[in-house]
């Protein structure tokens, strides 16, 4: 986005108490991963969507804002909630939305990436909200496009959005992220979400224990920690010493073709091993919230439970992520996109 | 660029308790009214209000604020966006005297952007509207039903309010800029 002073309101010079609060320190035309947002960018994103919460609880959940601005969801992977989340939030938002599911559209007839998108751009769209198998595939359509890109979950790479609705649900639940400790158990090698959390969180000051069995775990990922300089990252195997004095635990889902492919021994021991249980949960501080970035195996990496619990706010992270995705579409679309 | 105080804070002091008590004989009580403030500064001039009339009619005024950055009718062609800021309306505004507090009224296109917000919220019985200054320059057909001061300006004068909860002092100046600048006097 091009950075420019505030707007002057006659021909003179203003004074800068003159303009309504502005976001002059939003920089993103894109929203492509969080390593490259800073915690003031974070906390503005925060805020907004606290104003968007109460939308959320009103009798009509719909503001004028993004009237006669169009979101396309591109999504090359399935998926529900990011999809329907994004979609809620465009028409909450009143955008127009579009969603082509690659499965059913052009795509099928073999239409290659960098095509569709020129296609979607010359429909009108203002936002593109893409998924794809490849990662750096919407750092790839920021090339080809002048339109906006949200990347909705890339390969392994980065799920930004998802990320800020961890971290907004925290802040909302624990009233701060810095110093806290947050564990992150299972399969951290194929997880974008994690990924996007490591990133996130780190930016705002918590610490992030990984915990994962050593082959679901990236390679070199102890190096990765060393290089870029995240004291604020560990890597534990077990699971008790990784959940104790936790303030928040978020077990990933266990794809159950990673078991075939040779990277567990058997589904039980890692249910043995790894499964979040009542048990294990007491390992946590007492209050420690329960996150999940669905969909969830129950009964694997976590039991049921503990998903159901008290201290589970599974389905706060939805909610809040429909509230997360309206604040980042006024932010991409709010003001002049083209 | 010069600044000139227009009002003092034992003015704006007597602009609100003024304000009230028009607005408790315009609506014979203050049964059923709502003071809803407009982000920043219509907030704590809702309260003062809401305040005073508590203190003459002895019942509780609900008081709410009001972020219009979602309705405004510009948005698309702003490089830099308005932070939003949380609407919080703590009743139901169905049947209700809605009373718009904010502090300067010029185009009215905030007004407007606010009359949205609030029917989106209910279906209020009346809207009314208290401002604290009136600069003039309407570019919609909307009126204030209670003033604390007409203050005629020039489009490139500007009129800054400044409440003692946000700039830590009451006051209202008038910016005029510096001879040579083009006079487009009202």
């Amino acid at each position: 986005m091009k950075v420019t002073e505030p707007r002057p309101r006659s021909s003179t010079t203003i004074p800068e108490t003159f303009p309504p609060p502005s976001i002059s320190i939003w920089q993103h035309r894109h929203i492509l991963d969080l390593d490259n947002f800073t915690q003031e960018e974070i906390e503005l994103v925060f805020q907004i969507a606290d104003a968007m919460t109460e939308v959320l609880t009103r009798e009509v959940k719909q503001v004028p804002t993004l009237r006669g601005k169009t979101v396309v969801t591109l999504f090359y992977e399935p998926s529900t909630r990011t999809r329907a989340s994004f979609e809620l939030a465009a028409k909450n938002l009143s955008a127009g939305t579009v969603s082509l599911d690659a499965s059913k559209s052009s795509i099928a007839k073999g239409e290659s990436l960098i095509d569709s998108l020129r296609t979607i751009q010359a429909l009108g769209a203002d936002v593109i909200v893409i998924r794809h198998s490849q990662s750096g595939a919407p750092y790839l359509a920021t090339q080809y496009v002048d339109t906006s890109v949200i990347n909705a979950g890339d390969g392994w790479h980065a799920h930004p959005t998802q990320a800020l609705l961890d971290l907004y649900t925290i802040q909302r639940h624990v009233g701060k992220l810095a110093d806290l400790k947050i564990t992150i158990v299972g399969d951290i090698m194929h997880s974008r979400v994690a990924r996007s959390n490591i990133w996130g969180m780190t930016t705002m000051g918590a610490r992030v224990v990984l915990c994962a069995p050593p082959t679901l775990l990236p390679r070199g990922l102890a190096d990765f920690i060393t290089h870029c300089q995240l004291p604020n990252v560990s890597i534990e195997s077990r699971i008790e010493s990784a959940l104790e004095g936790a303030d928040i635990v978020m077990p990933l889902r266990l794809q159950v073709e990673r078991q075939q492919s040779g990277l567990l021994p058997s589904l039980r021991e890692y249910i043995q091993l790894y499964q979040l249980t009542e048990e294990r949960l007491h390992l946590a501080k007492p209050c420690a919230l329960v996150m999940h970035p669905g969909p969830i195996n129950e009964g694997i990496e976590i039991s049921p439970e503990v998903a159901h619990g008290a201290q589970s706010v599974i389905e706060k992270q939805v909610t809040n992520g429909v509230a997360i995705r309206m604040a980042l579409l006024y932010l991409i679309a709010g003001g002049k996109t083209k | 660029m010069s600044e000139k105080t227009l009002m003092s804070p034992e003015d704006i002091e007597r602009a609100v308790v003024r304000i009230a008590h028009e607005i408790v004989e315009r609506n014979k009580g203050a049964k059923d009214i709502v003071l809803v403030g407009i982000q920043t500064r219509g907030v704590p001039l809702a309260r003062r209000l809401a305040a005073t009339i508590q203190g003459l009619e002895k019942i509780t005024i609900p008081v709410g604020s009001l972020d219009i950055s979602l309705y405004r009718d510009d948005l698309s062609s702003l490089d830099l966006k308005p932070v939003v800021q949380r609407t919080d309306v703590p009743t139901d505004i169905t049947g209700k005297q809605i009373i718009l507090v904010d502090d300067v009224f010029y185009t009215g296109r905030s007004i407007r952007a606010a009359m949205d917000a609030i029917t989106d919220l209910g279906r209020p019985e009346s809207i009314q509207l208290a401002v604290l200054t009136d600069r003039g320059h309407r570019e919609l057909p909307i009126r204030a039903d209670y003033v604390g001061r007409n203050i005629p300006t020039a489009s490139q004068e500007e009129i800054k309010v400044y409440i003692k909860e946000i700039d830590g002092e009451d006051k209202v100046t008038i910016f005029t800029p510096d001879k040579g600048v083009t006079d487009e006097s009202n």
